[in-house]
């Protein structure tokens, strides 16, 4: 249908969107440099140092974007199965092989570099659900469907949590959004939203208040819908089923959770306030950000993050530079920087005939979103401290170029959609 | 073509919902709410350590063996120093223009922003000669340590030193020290050293980016204080132990005192002594290395560490067995013909023609012969085979506390030796042995390690008639002065009280009879109770031995005096234990000026030549004294245990 791809291989690429992307690797640099900054610091190229490293990991996740971009863009289709395998597979090896870096197993180390398999499960799964989810005429609303979308989310998710890592299986349950996107029931994300509040008060109440509270508020519905039977029905099953999951976070908060994912949690939530122990990493990145102020303190001159009061600060914790030496101007650009591409995605998506390159497109933008959302969250206190990288941003070469797959596969199909049949 | 089409509003509606929301926090924290800002320049705060003071040590009458005294340490901040005059600076703290510049290089490659030391521990003369002088060198400072001191330069040994820690202890006492630490390496300060390190404090203050100081923190509501280590007091009488180091002058053996009612030992002389100051301070390697290369091995702790075959002081404990045993009664007599014929060849030789002699004159004469026939006795005549009747033999006699550690309160004591049934079994390839196959043992020779403190101990039990408390260093731990359980528990040796006016009255014989070994070292108006030894020494000339306790009745005082190299028991450690006896019960010395004039100018060091006085009775079990320069085997341990 269209000719023009032959006359450059860059030819109906998004450069919108590339232009997102190299910014933000360009702010995560500069800010990793500021992280570990010192006055001793002799060379902003020197290969020992983490900016040093993270310019290399740079330069890869060009080349490998390139070489996306080079590919034919059915090959991700194709091979989806194949993909999902192998990185399967990985998941499987790195729970017996792997190296143990702060309580994860999750690296298999592979001369001076790490590989972390959990990263490439993200995109692979992407591809295989909408593989699948493509290949058919299959239906969201049928129970069937629904199993089978689980299953291929969840047997990553299920080693992932073996490691245990998780803040990475969490992201796969952000790829809800994708299937409610393709018709899944809205209820399943309302139930979802109802539980995290039922979770929370549960936590916060007590469970006597919170019962006393469902029964006055189904007593209410009861009184105010009482000629509608069926929806009686929906309001009774309901609060039975907010019985059994109150009483089952109760039984997973305190027999299930390690105590330090406990420890966490108390903290966010405020009912304890250990500013050595657990609360000392959200304390301290707080302060940091916090004393950022309007305009920041000015590059390289952030002091919280350096002297090591900010622990990973140039992994997890990379935006607590960002806060504290650009103050809120900077912490507004990078989270409107990513807003713009959260939604340019969701453009790029809609704008594809196949329901492949659609579904794809969506579960980057929900795995970029959840990242996002999660690790500036975790930042300020408003998630426990969950360790997952900021996309782009954070220093590590797995992370990175494995976001760099994810998003180029997107820009390859993008490019290359008129090409396709749907 | 796809129904759900709207519903990408309500996921755009949400990122964009979730990227306000994160906004609003963000303005919150960063804008609106000061909380968070430390203050307003930049600053941040520093983890500074304090270091406590380490306890002190005192000796029983609370006067000071070791304090800690101020050192001034010459610190540089090389990014503030500006041009000053070098040469009038190496002149101030007396060093070459090439150390300089080494000094200043070694500081600037650390780091040019953080304090680096540039000089250790400037005395105080250089100090208040810099001091005046500071301020035309900006960027250097001085910080002011404390350091140990001893005052009297006394009980080196027993004291121990500290030294930065090395790798193996920081692993072993998981993050509390870092590089560069003290720690106790050997001595009560290694035994100690929980106690004596005390509690590190914490003072946060901010700093700038550049690391320099802003000011304390929350004016010092964070701050913890650092809490001094605990002050040690020790058994020792000081007076005492400098009395006995300067006897032991020039003399290679050690003196232990003990106090037979509690076992806290009031003097342990391990001679040669060293200055406990050469190991602290700029040129503590030097003095290490010095120390440790010394031939006479000064730093090998003598009074637990260095093992005798005991000599005739033995016959004390073989005398006591034997009668707990039921093999002699205090009435039992033995013929002497001049030495003991055992089996079809054996003859073990006595010094005298004792004729028919009973328990108390073989104590004050030292028959050999007598303590051949109780041997023998305890070993083949008991109805039991005999390697079992030794066993039976040795256990009786490790109750003295011989044989094993006692458990002194000081790092790497060792436990002396009597060798097992098992070993003669093997030795001679059966247990068809019997007495003739060890005899030696019966006079205290052959295979028998004992170490000076244990000998000490010994007279501490006779002293007792029956018992003993641990002998130990530390008598009170703190302000509390609380004192360590396993030194209140009265330990048993296995003798009936009954079993030792026998041998105490041939004790006293000893010294106070005319024609005792030891009267020479007798003492008008106290009755000491002792027994001379002499200590066949393989490699040179023998070593001399007394022991004793006193006064007899209700006695204040035990003792143990080892010479090496010195010959006979009576010519030089019975007048040193008899002076020690003297100076701790009346403090003052009655005898005249040349009698301790000999004994503090004597030189008896190995290579040395001997000056005999005449006059002097000679010891029962002895041997040509031959001038060597060999270093006595007992010595030749190496001193680097206490290291590790
Ligand atoms: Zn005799």
């Amino acid at each position: 249908m269209n000719n023009n791809h032959n006359r450059s291989f860059f030819f109906n690429v998004d450069s919108f969107t590339i232009l997102l992307f190299l910014l933000l690797m360009a702010i995560g640099w500069f800010n990793i440099y500021a992280a570990v900054f010192t006055d001793e610091t002799v060379s902003i190229f020197d290969m020992n140092t983490n900016f040093g490293k993270q310019l290399i990991f740079i330069i890869v996740a060009i080349i490998t974007g390139t070489a996306i971009l080079l590919m034919d863009a059915k090959f991700f289709s194709t091979f989806s199965p194949i993909f999902y395998a192998i990185t399967i597979l990985l998941l499987i090896v790195v729970l017996v092989i792997g190296r143990n870096v702060g309580g994860n197993q999750a690296w298999i180390p592979i001369g001076s570099f790490r590989l972390q398999p959990s990263e490439f499960a993200k995109w692979s799964s992407c591809l295989l659900l909408a593989k699948y989810l493509s290949s058919g005429n299959f239906k969201l609303s049928d129970l069937k469907t629904q199993v089978v979308c689980a299953a291929i989310l969840g047997l990553p998710m299920f080693l992932i949590m073996l490691q245990p890592d998780t803040g990475s299986a969490m992201v796969f349950g952000s790829l809800i959004l994708v299937l409610y996107r393709e018709g899944l029931s809205p209820y399943y994300l309302i139930s979802g939203v109802l539980m995290i509040i039922l979770f929370i008060t549960t936590l916060l109440f007590g469970k006597l208040m919170v019962s006393l509270a469902l029964i006055a508020l189904t007593g209410l519905l009861i009184y105010h819908y009482q000629k509608n039977r069926k929806l009686l029905t929906t309001f009774i099953a309901g609060f039975a089923l907010s019985i059994i999951f109150m009483f089952s976070v109760d039984f997973v908060y305190n027999h299930v959770l390690k105590s330090h994912q406990k420890g966490r949690i108390d903290i966010l939530l405020g009912i304890s306030t250990d500013l050595r122990g657990a609360g000392y990493n959200v304390n301290q990145s707080k302060i940091a950000i916090g004393s950022g102020g309007l305009l920041g303190k000015g590059y390289l001159q952030g002091t919280q993050t350096k002297f090591n009061f900010v622990p990973e600060q140039s992994t997890d914790f990379i935006f607590c530079t960002v806060g504290e030496e650009w103050g809120f101007a900077g912490s507004f650009t990078v989270i409107l920087i990513y807003l713009v591409l959260l939604l340019r995605i969701v453009v790029l998506a809609e704008r594809q005939r196949s329901s492949f390159n659609r579904i794809y497109g969506y579960s980057v933008a929900c795995i970029l979103f959840c990242h996002f959302f999660i690790n500036i969250a975790m930042t300020i206190g408003l998630m426990p401290v969950i360790g997952i990288p900021l996309p782009f941003l954070s220093y590590g070469g797995s992370s990175l170029i494995s976001f760099t797959i994810l998003l180029f596969i997107l820009l390859k199909l993008d490019a290359n959609r008129m090409g396709i049949n749907s | 073509m796809n129904s759900f089409f709207t519903r990408r509003y309500i996921i755009q509606g949400l990122f964009i919902v979730t990227a306000l929301v994160l906004l609003a926090r963000l303005f919150y924290i960063q804008v609106i709410d000061d909380r968070y800002k430390l203050s307003a320049d930049n600053n941040v705060l520093r983890k500074l350590i304090i270091y406590p003071a380490r306890g002190i040590i005192l000796d029983r009458n609370e006067k000071v063996l070791v304090q800690n005294e101020p050192v001034y340490d010459l610190m540089i901040i090389p990014k503030q120093v500006k041009p000053f005059d070098t040469v009038e600076f190496c002149r101030l703290i007396d060093i070459t223009k090439k150390e300089f510049d080494k000094k200043y290089k070694k500081a600037n490659n650390y780091s040019p922003y953080r304090a680096s030391l540039f000089e250790k521990q400037l005395s105080a003369k250089t100090y208040a000669a810099f001091q005046e002088k500071q301020f035309q060198f900006p960027g250097f400072y001085v910080l002011a340590r404390s350091v140990r001191y001893y005052p009297d330069s006394t009980a080196a040994q027993f004291l121990g030193y500290i030294g930065e820690v090395n790798d193996k202890e920081i692993e072993k006492y998981a993050g509390f020290y870092t590089q560069g630490d003290y720690i106790g390496k050997s001595g009560i300060e290694k035994s100690y050293e929980d106690l004596l390190r005390g509690q590190r404090g914490v003072r946060n203050i901010m700093v700038d980016v550049h690391n320099r100081e802003q000011g304390s923190f929350f004016e010092g509501k964070y701050d913890t204080l650092a809490v001094a280590g605990d002050k040690l007091i020790s058994s020792l009488d000081k007076e005492l132990q400098l009395y006995g180091e300067q006897l032991m002058n020039n003399k290679i053996g050690s003196v232990v005192a003990i106090e037979p009612a509690t076992g806290e030992i009031l003097a342990f002389v391990s001679s040669p002594k060293y200055d406990p100051n050469l190991m602290v301070g700029r040129q503590r390697g030097n003095n290490y290395m010095k120390l440790l290369k010394d031939p006479f091995k000064p730093m090998f702790i003598r009074p637990t560490q260095a093992e005798y075959p005991p000599g005739s002081i033995f016959k004390v404990v073989n005398a006591l067995v034997a009668q707990q045993m039921g093999a002699i009664t205090a009435q039992t007599t033995f013929h002497c013909p001049g030495g003991y014929r055992y089996g079809s060849r054996g003859f073990m030789g006595c010094t005298h023609v004792h004729g028919t002699i009973a328990l108390e004159k073989s104590i004050e004469g030292s028959c050999n012969t007598y303590y051949g026939y109780t041997y023998q006795r305890m070993i083949d005549k008991t109805g039991l085979k005999p390697f079992k009747a030794y066993t039976r033999w040795r256990e009786a006699v490790m109750k003295f506390g011989i044989g094993a550690e006692l458990g002194i309160d000081l790092p790497a004591e060792r436990d002396g030796l009597i060798p097992t049934a098992d070993y003669f079994t093997k030795r001679w390839g059966s247990n068809k042995w019997g007495s003739g196959f060890n005899i030696s043992l019966s006079i205290g020779q052959g295979e028998l390690g004992i170490t000076p403190l244990q000998m000490a101990n010994v007279m501490a039990i006779v002293a007792n008639r029956g018992f003993y408390y641990k002998p130990h260093l530390i008598k009170a731990i703190g302000d509390k002065k609380i004192i360590k359980e396993e030194y209140t528990i009265k330990n048993s040796a296995g003798i009936d009280a009954k079993y030792f006016e026998p041998v105490i009255e041939g004790m006293s014989r000893v010294v106070n009879a005319p024609g005792g070994t030891g009267y020479f070292s007798k003492i008008v108006d106290i009755e000491i109770c002792g027994k001379t030894g002499t200590v066949q020494n393989p490699h040179g000339a023998d070593h001399s031995v007394f022991v004793a306790f006193a006064p007899r009745q209700n006695p204040k005082i035990a003792i143990a005096v080892v010479v090496e190299n010195a010959g006979f028991g009576s010519t030089w450690s019975a007048p040193i234990a008899s002076l020690m006896i003297e100076k701790y019960l009346r403090d003052s010395i009655t005898r005249p000026k040349y009698y301790t004039e000999r004994i503090i100018k004597a030189n008896l060091l190995p290579g040395q030549k001997r000056v005999l006085r005449p006059g002097i009775k000679k010891d029962s079990t002895t041997s040509k004294p031959v001038a060597s320069n060999a270093i006595p085997a007992s010595t030749q341990i190496s001193s680097k245990k206490d290291e590790q």
